[in-house]
């Protein structure tokens, strides 16, 4: 047993156990100056992130990060790159991950990190690697930054999902280097990071061979990796260097992102934090932990819009918005784990905000951070999507939920529209309304590629049309339950006891099945990578996780490392 | 839209109605319809008004108040007993955590669906006693029926009141459901089984408010040590009126037997049909009837919902706070009824779900005490004859004797035998022939009909040839 019972017991790593414990809160700001496992080096176009990680830079005290393994700690440095490689870095159009070590590219995610951690902190830390992983992606998709895996070395498990991820995969070829998914002969798991997923369907590899490769420990290499398709280069050592340049010069010229323009710096959050309440400039959480819920607040813009999306910088609102509330995010799910319901509420002016909205999309093709800030909206929404917590919106008098923000209660899993008005409170107010917008239709696709409207209205193209036909319009209570865009529309008298009720019943419900029910419901509509990789693999690699033959005193992933093998029960379930 | 002035002059109640808009404005669209119910599914012989209780306040003078009224003008009060603003919950696992004032979110669907069932027997038996006016055997006992209907209407109001004030939305449309069920309905019928049966006589009439309304004031004795405090005190108030519906069954009977073993000495035979009384061996089918049936809706003898309700604090035991153990049960265990080898026996069950047996039995007791009384009308005339309870196992339908048959001495017997011997021990269509053939009504002052003597006393201190009923 180390000694940590006497700190306060944080959700990821329980003391009883004797597991060490993460730094509590884990805080998801970072910035270049500060990064311990990756550096960032630009040159014109092409910008470089080398992944070098500190073996002694482990979040969590009890392992090191041999091999350039991570932990979370890792990822927010990533995440962090990749963000500020979108926002501050207009000028750079390839990104080439590379790694820092000998020999080895990435070994994936560290296993006595995984073999310490609670159940809860492996899914979150795997949700976020993936989220971060979707985000590359996405630059190379829409940003015109396109992502370059060039392994200098042997990729492993994580380490060939991060390749996985980039769009061009480079291998050096010196008969030794391998990429490699062996997470299953290994360890007794799955690759979490969607390694399955693009395998198949993003690199086409035939399903047998991918079959026969994710049970291969030492992978794959040189020529034969290409033939299956597991990468697209095989380059010697010798010219290993100017190929990766020559490479990265060709997707650069490929790209579309507009030339010129300086970068919006990212600053660090205002943001405050104690034990009840997180607050940042525009939103804020008050943490009701009796109640088990987080009730979060978003303000709409404090100004009219700018004549320019680049004048206010980070400060543009949809933008401080975006930052603020994937921060919140990314702290709830990780911090607060016992805060299962999110109240979500907005308070500002709608026209405002769909002032905001209008900007960005007329701008969205000739000025690129119009673009990115659109893009970062979308990204962040998804995130609420794939958040294991119930979500409650609140349509409140003086809210403004509308175009960008209404998406937040389209995310919901359900929603209360106030019907007239709160009559001791503020008799005189504006009744609450939402306005769906032309963010509503298209530029915030959910993972599965639909709009949150079009998968709220699945099956149903009259329901969808009828809203479509009533967009720009203040939406009252009733036309909003009428129409299908809100789930209740109590009035005053019934509000308070209405919501109290539905809040408190949520809390009372097994949290697991209330996990699963909303993954199930969140996601009609069509399959696609992401949701295959939040839904199918996550559900799998959850079991998986959580069965003995993995977790248990002899299960794969306690034994590994130990010189004994794991004793499996043999049974299939 | 009525003045709130109005509600608190047509509805007197506790409860601030004149300062809560939730519930006025769940009553505008409620009374109505409430009183439209009444007109069509209320009793049916035409009156000009009935010497009523009505309750103005819950206070000792208050809640007995008496007087004429219009039946269509009879003020439905909405009563709680007052608030003891101590008052902790009692057992399960949230005992000694103070009484809750509102509905948890947790246990909203459980509550929810016990004062709904709780609920729709209430109009069920007004419903099921609409035609009974007709064949009244004294204004007397028309009044009691009446003032019985009134109050089983109050009743609902009292679970119409809690739905409203505290289940929102929802609690507004099961509200509205429960006047659109009706007993014997074939769209829509009323939940419990038993409440679908007319009540076809008055024999009938108080078998079924001594047995069955005894069982409403066993379910509403666990209701009123519920941890939500406003379902406990509504509870705790109707409960008094209950005792009411149990005095006119209790006499009811009295009364029968009395004239039935007057009706014996003075014609010197047991077979009282010919003269216009009720043989006892008729009461005692009747009677083996209206226990068996009220034992079925005690419910099956082992219960996970009812485990569940006790354990969440929503429904407790019968007396739960006299009772001298720990009031979590998580230890104890308890023997419940079974057929055990193809014999009718008992099997030991943890105490909590065995809580349905603990309510029977407490109610079985009761029961036993007005057979003990209707005895001693016989032991005191010189009869040898007793009245007695069947056995338990004797013609139930719901629980562990559902499979079986069994005498009403408690002796198995095979389907066969059953069909050839239950004539002897429930009414059978002669029997039933010849009670509604009695039932011819007698609307006159101060007389009464044949078949059962007057009783002692009247009511409110008036003689029994009071005007209590002024028909149309």
């Amino acid at each position: 047993m180390t000694a940590t019972a006497s700190s306060p017991r944080p959700p990821g790593h329980a003391p009883p156990e004797g597991r060490p414990a993460p730094p509590m809160p884990v805080d998801f700001q970072t910035h270049p100056s500060r990064y311990r496992h990756w550096r960032l080096a630009f040159d014109g176009p092409v910008a470089t992130l080398t992944m070098d990680v500190d073996e002694q830079g482990g979040l969590v005290p009890g392992y090191e990060l041999k091999l350039n393994s991570y932990d979370l700690g890792v990822d927010i440095e990533l995440y962090d790159a990749v963000q500020r490689l979108r926002f501050e870095h207009p000028e750079v159009r390839t990104v080439v991950v590379t790694g820092g070590k000998e020999k080895v590219f990435c070994a994936g995610a560290n296993i006595r990190m995984l073999a310490a951690a609670s159940h809860a902190w492996k899914v979150n830390f795997c949700k976020f690697t993936n989220e971060t992983r979707n985000g590359i992606e996405d630059a190379s998709a829409h940003s015109g930054q396109t992502y370059i895996a060039a392994l200098n070395g042997t990729a492993s498990g994580g380490g060939y999902e991060l390749a996985l991820a980039c769009e061009h995969i480079m291998l050096v070829d010196d008969r030794s280097s391998a990429v490699s998914l062996p997470e299953l002969p290994l360890l007794g798991v799955l690759p979490g990071t969607g390694g399955l997923t693009r395998v198949v369907d993003k690199r086409h590899v035939r399903r047998d061979i991918a079959d026969y490769f994710s049970t291969r420990s030492e992978g794959v290499s040189g020529r034969k990796a290409v033939q299956w398709r597991l990468v697209d280069e095989a380059v010697p050592r010798s010219r290993w260097e100017e190929t990766v340049a020559e490479r990265a010069a060709e997707f650069a010229g490929r790209s579309t992102r507009p030339a010129g323009g300086s970068g919006i710096e990212l600053p660090p959050l205002a943001k405050t934090r104690t034990a009840e309440r997180i607050a940042y400039r525009y939103v804020t959480a008050a943490l009701d932990r009796e109640r088990g819920c987080a009730e979060i607040t978003l303000l709409g813009p404090d100004t009219g819009v700018p004549a320019g999306v680049h004048e206010r910088g980070a400060g543009f609102w949809s933008l401080a918005l975006a930052r603020e509330l994937d921060d919140l995010i990314l702290d709830l799910r990780t911090n607060e784990t016992e805060l299962g319901t999110w109240v979500l509420r907005t308070r500002g002016d709608a026209e405002r905000v769909l002032a905001h909205d209008a900007l960005l999309l007329e701008h969205r093709d000739d000025d690129w951070p119009a673009n990115e800030i659109v893009l970062y909206l979308k990204r962040t929404l998804k995130r609420l999507d794939v958040t294991s917590r119930s979500l409650i919106a609140l349509i409140e008098p003086g809210s403004c939920f509308a175009g960008s923000l209404l998406e937040v209660a389209l995310a919901a899993d359900r929603s209360f529209q106030l019907s007239g008005v709160f009559e001791d409170a503020d008799p005189d107010a504006e009744p609450a309304a939402i306005t769906v917008g032309p963010m509503n239709l298209g530029p915030l696709p959910m993972g599965n590629d639909l709009t949150r409207l079009a998968t709220r209205f699945h099956g149903d193209a009259g329901a969808l049309a009828a809203v479509e036909k009533r967009a720009g319009e203040p939406l009252s209570a009733e036309e909003a339950e009428r129409l299908g865009l809100v789930t209740f529309a109590p009035d005053d008298i019934d509000w308070a006891d209405e919501v109290r009720i539905a809040i408190e019943e949520r809390a009372s419900f097994n949290p697991d099945a209330l996990t699963g029910l909303e993954a199930n419901y969140r996601f009609a509509g069509p399959e696609t990578i992401e949701t295959k990789i939040f839904g199918r693999l996550s559900a799998w690699q959850n079991w998986i996780f959580y069965r003995p033959n993995a977790s248990g005193p002899d299960g794969a992933l306690r034994k590994f490392g130990t010189g004994r093998r794991a004793d499996f029960d043999h049974k299939r379930v | 839209m009525t003045s709130t002035a109005d509600y608190s002059e047509k509805i007197p109640n506790n409860v601030d109605l004149h300062e809560d808009r939730r519930l006025q404005r769940a009553l505008e669209s409620w009374q109505p319809n409430f009183l439209s119910w009444w007109e069509s599914m209320g009793p049916t012989l035409p009156t000009q008004d009935v010497y009523l209780r009505t309750a103005v306040n819950v206070g000792r003078e208050g809640w007995a108040h008496f007087g004429h009224v219009p039946m269509k003008d009879y003020r439905w009060g909405v009563f709680l007993a007052e608030r003891d603003p101590d008052r902790r919950v009692a057992f399960g696992q949230h005992k000694g955590e103070p009484a809750w004032q509102k509905v948890p979110g947790e246990y909203r669907a459980a509550l929810q669906r016990l004062i709904v069932i709780q609920g729709d027997t209430e109009p069920a038996s007004v419903e099921q006693q609409r035609n009974l006016g007709a064949t009244a055997p004294s204004l007397y006992d028309l009044r009691n029926l009446f003032q019985v209907n009134v109050e089983e209407g109050r009743h609902l109001w009292a679970m119409v009141y809690l739905l409203h004030a505290y289940f929102g939305r929802e609690g507004r449309e099961e509200a509205e459901q429960l006047l659109h069920r009706n007993s014997g309905s074939e769209e829509s019928p009323r939940i419990l089984g038993a409440f679908n049966e007319e009540t076809p006589d008055w024999l009938s009439f108080f078998m079924f408010t001594y047995f069955t309304d005894r069982d409403g004031k066993y379910q509403l004795g666990t209701l009123k040590e519920s941890a939500f405090d406003p379902l406990s005190r509504t509870c705790e108030f109707m409960l008094k009126e209950e005792a009411h519906h149990m005095f006119v069954g209790t006499t009811g009977i009295d009364r029968v037997v009395e004239r039935t073993v007057q009706l014996m000495i003075e014609h010197d035979t047991d077979d009282v049909g010919p003269y216009g009384g009720i043989p006892l061996n008729v009461l005692q089918k009747y009677l083996n009837f209206h226990y068996s049936v009220s034992l079925d809706l005690f419910g099956s003898e082992t219960s996970t919902n009812v485990a569940n309700y006790f354990t969440a604090g929503l429904k407790g035991r019968w007396s739960e706070e006299r009772r001298r153990d720990d009031h979590l049960l998580t230890d104890d265990s308890i023997m419940v009824d079974a057929v055990v080898d193809g014999r009718i026996g008992q099997n030991e069950v943890a105490a909590l779900v065995g809580l349905n047996t603990d309510l029977r039995r407490e109610y079985i007791g009761d029961c036993q005490n007005g057979v003990n009384r209707w005895n001693r009308i016989l032991e005191d005339a010189g009869m040898p004859q007793r009245l007695r309870l069947p056995h338990v196992a004797f013609n139930r339908k719901v629980g562990a004797f559902s499979g079986i048959e069994a005498t009403p001495g408690g002796e198995m017997i095979s389907a066969d035998e059953w069909e050839r011997r239950k004539g002897a021990w429930l009414p059978t269509e002669f029997d039933k022939t010849h009670v509604r053939s009695l039932m011819r009504p007698v609307h006159e002052r101060g007389k009464i009909a044949a078949w059962i003597a007057p009783p002692r006393q009247g009511i409110n201190g008036k003689p029994f040839d009071y005007d209590y009923v002024h028909l149309a």
